[in-house]
């Protein structure tokens, strides 16, 4: 390669909002749920059916461009993006095009060479399509419209990424911001959270921006960067050889790591966008922005801020913690509860982890409730139970958020503390491991543990082993 | 008694008094039908067990004084663009020739609300595209006055079966004239309501900013009693307006003493027919009589609002009807691959005239010509919107003809499309102003086909045009009867 | 006529609205397209500079629903029209090459 590129990256990313019901129609937003079980005459295209705005949408999305640092549209309306599709049922989707909810905000992400703001162009409010399954026996595509109608928001940045570095860090910026305000749950594998990559090369040093392409289908972080990578080599490859790039819309294809063109010539790409006549506008009053304002949870940075002050727990625990708001919102209910902050930051760090790594998960999958996971504390506090036992009862905690109270009682995994039995168990494994007392005896202070563990096994693990030690060296 | 001659509040009042019961009413209307449609075509569809069984359910909810209003047990018809759970719903087109709703249309379940009985879906032009009737694929309807002639259009089919006897009232819907024009044509009465005053939910949308549900019917006071019935606040329909001054029947009073009309010299210049002007003008003179006071004026922009009507009603159906496509319900062609099934389906679903219209509105709609041509329109439409508040700072109603000319003969109209649009030069810029209009009878033509008088009058104003109205109509029966 | 339609924009608008014509209902559309724009130009007689485009004649604004859910199991309902369904869904010819 003779010449030094830079790729410039903007994205379009659509993040499905957590409102219980389409965004005009009262339609479940629900998962799962037969073929077009959530399904009304409106969000079906049926003919005389028309629009109503869900409110809890027009909040979502301006409590997203606030926190997004744009400015918010006071006077906002709807258009229609004309195209034919089966996942389309009016064959026009409801966007916004000409006076979109937010304009000109910006983002903070954190690169090697120091913090960075991604500009956020706009952000606009639009509707879901429905879902099209391919049925290989018939050779025919079959629709299923239970997604159509799901509110949308379509976050579009600048054209200020560099790299697939950035883009991550801005989508999991995105991510960290939209969860915090509980306004979707931002899962790109589930496709709550959508990524179209806009991506030109040009000469480094150069002002002018080359020509992009779009792609689509990215869905995992994973992907994201491989087509990054992908499409950035392609478009140098093009003009290195003395070609030029075609401005056109691609479909990455993740299993065989390569991208192709999905345009075609029954496909004009001229929307015809016009203000939905159904749909009057919508004013947004200053006393409508500052409910909005005033409901804003508190976000990572200043959570930080707070943890350092209030918690005496490591600056690493504190990043973990804060990266998911689910997780910092577990967190301050155990602490609520009277947990011991270290404690529960404890069993997060370490346990918690474990099994989130060992099963795939995200912290947002965590299951069990605050009051269970201060029970648990508590039971180790009192030394109730053992830490032993503790991890076993975690275990089936995160699995089935049980009552670890009541999980230990029906076990019968509680301690034994009464002394008489524990000195009775004790003065029996001396009495069967001569062995082992006479090498203590003779200085071995490892043949203690052998015996402490034998009293344990004779207990069925429900002794603390200080005591046992305690009273073995009594005894001995 | 003559059953059939008798108005919707006339019925009802004789079927409240127990002198004939809403399935004698119902079985008169039917039998009128079967010896009428052969000639008129009035109807696309006819229900008649189910009318029979409806109008035996209300004349029971009648006896047991749960109904009790003007429109109780009184058989109604309704265009066929309006949604009916479980009755055929066409739009007049082949791309709905199966298309059975499960929903019915918000002033629909008004109706029924009120307990009026409905008969059947009347015919219309293509998707309400037109001005004749002539454009339904399910072939024309004929004008009642005379055969040979058109009824106007698009809700044709309704205001010729009111004229025909073969309903008591019925519903039609207004995008640029499409309830006053037929009315006109055949002599009944007709209203467009303010924009939003009825619900346009279960209506298949033609241009969604222009469009309303209105009722064409024997007499004013039918008129305001229909309005009454059908308007109403829908929480389904953003465009709805919340009014509480819907309580139309109170309108009609005969009393016109110092309301100011204004008539628009611009509706009376070149191209109208004399025997509509002198009709018109004659109208004028009988208010004035009564204490109106008349002034001539310039409304201005009228020869703007059809070229702006036509950008932006074609550009709104070529988006409205993008989902006939063959996928959800209605006609599908048989073709190979997604693209071929769609341009076949529609193609063949789809009649001449609103092919046209589409390609026009996606044309205006497209890449390069969306400023120049739709948004140009709707600057001309919120100039027009100007033009009449000035008017209605000076007027309480503006009164003019719905039509420059009586109804053509069969045949004439669809050769030219432009001539066409040409009719509706009176009506047009009241929708897209949202403003009310009404039609009432007001002569014939040496042929013997009706003339048509319209008053016009300022958002939610209908009272006024109603008690206009209804003045002119009362002191018309007098000298008819004199 | 002022306005000249071309095959070109005939065929486009065709892809646009989804409709295909004969030779001969192309010609017709030629002409109708081409007269009623002629038509429309009228309009580039009127100064509009300064006037707002009025797409909501009355100033209605700020139409909501709450977010609750007012619908059950639709699927009987939305499918009783359906030109072809299988397993509770609508049938298309296939979009995937």
């Amino acid at each position: 390669m003779s010449k030094e590129y830079e790729t410039v990256i903007g994205l379009e990313v659509h993040v499905e909002l957590a409102a219980k019901t389409k965004i005009f129609c009262g339609c479940s937003t629900a998962f799962g749920g037969s073929p077009n079980a959530h399904t009304c005459p409106v969000c079906t295209g049926m003919p005389g059916s028309l629009p109503v705005l869900n409110k809890k949408v027009l909040e979502y999305a301006v409590a997203v461009g606030l926190a997004a640092n744009c400015e918010i549209t006071r006077y906002c309306k709807f258009d229609r993006k004309n195209y034919f599709y089966p996942d389309n049922p009016q064959n026009y989707q409801i966007s916004q095009l000409y006076l979109p909810i937010c304009r000109n905000g910006w983002v903070e992400i954190d690169t090697p060479d120091g913090p960075k703001k991604v500009g956020i162009h706009e952000i606009h409010m639009e509707e879901d399509a429905g879902k099209l399954i391919h049925d290989e026996w018939e050779d025919c595509t079959l629709v299923d419209y239970n997604r159509s109608g799901v509110p949308l928001i379509e976050i579009v940045s600048e054209p200020d990424m560099r790299s697939a570095d950035e883009v991550i860090a801005y989508l999991e910026k995105l991510r960290l911001i939209i969860q915090y305000l509980g306004a979707s749950d931002c899962k790109l594998q589930e496709g709550s959270m959508r990524a179209d990559v806009n991506l030109s090369v040009r000469e480094k040093g150069s002002e002018q921006l080359g020509t992009r392409t779009e792609m689509k289908n990215l869905n995992s972080f994973r992907a994201i960067a491989r087509a990054i990578e992908g499409e950035k080599n392609r478009q140098i490859d093009l003009l290195e050889a003395g070609e030029s790039v075609v401005q056109e819309t691609r479909r990455w294809d993740d299993g065989k790591e390569t991208s192709y063109a999905m345009r075609s010539k029954e496909d004009a790409q001229d929307y015809r966008y016009f203000p939905d006549p159904d749909l009057p506008p919508v004013s947004i009053s200053e006393e409508f922005l500052e409910e909005i304002r005033a409901r804003q949870p508190e976000f990572r940075t200043e959570k930080r801020k707070r943890y350092k002050e209030e918690f005496d727990i490591p600056d690493y625990d504190i990043e973990i913690i804060t990266g998911s708001k689910h997780m910092a919102d577990l967190f301050e209910a155990t602490v609520a509860l009277g947990a011991q902050p270290k404690k529960v930051s404890n069993w997060l760090m370490v346990e918690t982890l474990r099994i989130l790594k060992e099963q795939e998960l995200d912290p947002e999958d965590i299951r069990f409730s605050p009051e269970n996971l201060a029970k648990l504390i508590a039971l180790t506090e009192s030394r109730a139970i053992n830490s032993t036992v503790a991890k076993e009862v975690f275990e089936v905690m995160f699995r089935e958020n049980v009552d670890p109270e009541r999980y230990v009682e029906e076990k019968g995994l509680k301690m034994v503390s009464d002394e008489g039995a524990l000195r009775k168990t004790v003065e029996e494994v001396i009495a069967a491991n001569p062995q082992s007392v006479q090498d203590y005896r003779n200085g071995k202070e490892k043949a203690i543990g052998f015996l402490v563990g034998q009293t344990m096994k004779a207990m069925k693990g429900k002794a603390d082993p200080g005591s046992v030690n305690k009273l073995l060296k009594e005894l001995l | 008694m003559e059953l059939l001659s008798l108005s919707a509040v006339e019925l009802s009042a004789a079927i409240r008094e127990k002198k004939i019961t809403a399935v004698e009413a119902m079985e008169a209307v039917l039998d009128r039908i079967e010896e009428c449609e052969p000639q008129y075509h009035c109807y696309v569809t006819v229900d008649r067990e189910g009318a029979l069984e409806r109008a035996g359910q209300v004349q029971k909810r009648i006896e047991a004084g749960e109904l009790t209003g003007p429109l109780a047990g009184v058989p109604v018809a309704v265009k066929d663009n309006m949604c009916t759970e479980g009755m055929l719903t066409t739009c007049a087109s082949r791309i709905l020739e199966n298309f059975i709703p499960f929903y019915t249309a918000e002033a629909v379940l008004n109706l029924e609300k009120a307990g009026a009985v409905l008969i059947g879906k009347t015919n219309m032009d293509e998707f309400a595209m037109g001005s004749t009737t002539e454009t339904s694929a399910y072939g024309v309807t004929k004008n009642p006055r005379n055969p040979e002639y058109v009824p106007g259009g698009s809700s044709g089919g309704s205001a010729a079966a009111v004229a025909a006897e073969e309903c008591f009232f019925a519903l039609g819907s207004d995008t640029g004239g499409s309830i006053r024009q037929p009315a006109s044509f055949c002599g009944v009465v007709g209203m467009k309501p303010t924009y939003g005053t009825v619900s346009r939910y279960g209506l298949v949308a033609y241009g969604s900013s222009l469009d309303q549900i209105g009722p064409l019917s024997k007499t004013v006071e039918d008129c305001a009693a229909v309005l009454e019935a059908i308007a109403s606040h829908d929480s389904k329909d953003s465009t709805s307006v919340e009014r509480s001054d819907t309580n139309f029947t109170e309108a009609l009073v005969r009393d016109v003493r110092g309301l100011r009309i204004g008539i628009p010299r611009d509706y009376f210049g070149e191209g109208l027919d004399p025997e509509v002007r002198s009709a018109v003008l004659e109208a004028a003179k009988v208010l004035e009589a009564q204490g109106a006071v008349l002034e001539e004026f310039d409304l201005s922009l009228v020869d703007y609002a059809i070229p702006a009507y036509y950008t932006i009603a074609a550009a709104e159906a070529s988006s409205n009807l993008e989902r006939f496509d063959g996928i959800k319900y209605g006609y599908r062609a048989d073709a190979q691959g997604l693209h071929q099934m769609y341009k076949k389906t529609r193609s063949q679903g789809f009649g001449p005239e609103v092919k046209r219209r589409i390609m026009l509105g996606s044309f205006v709609l497209s890449s390069g010509y969306y400023d120049a041509y739709y948004l140009k329109a709707l600057r001309v439409k919120g100039m027009i919107k100007k033009a009449f508040d000035d008017a209605f700072s000076k007027y309480d109603c503006i009164l003019g003809p719905a039509a420059p000319s009586t109804a053509p003969k069969l045949g004439e109209s669809l050769s030219d499309p432009i001539k066409m649009y040409l009719g509706d030069i009176y009506t047009i810029s009241v929708n897209l102003a949202g403003l009310p209009g009404l039609c009432v009878p007001c002569g014939t033509d040496h042929k013997g086909l009706p003339i048509g008088l319209q008053l016009i009058g300022d958002c939610f104003q209908e009272k006024k045009l109603i008690r206009i109205g209804y003045t002119y109509e009362q002191c018309r029966k007098d000298l008819q009867g004199a | 006529m002022a306005n000249i339609i071309t095959d070109e924009t005939i065929e486009y608008v065709g892809i646009l609205a989804k409709l295909e014509l004969s030779d001969q209902e192309k010609e017709q559309a030629k002409i109708d397209m081409g007269r009623m724009l002629d038509y429309i130009d009228k309009l580039n007689e009127l100064d509009t500079s300064g006037v707002e485009p009025m797409s909501h004649v009355f100033p209605v604004q700020n139409v909501f629903r709450e977010d609750v859910v007012t619908n059950g199991d639709g699927s009987a309902d939305t499918l009783k029209n359906a030109p072809e369904e299988k397993d509770r869904m609508f049938v298309v010819p296939k979009t995937f090459e």
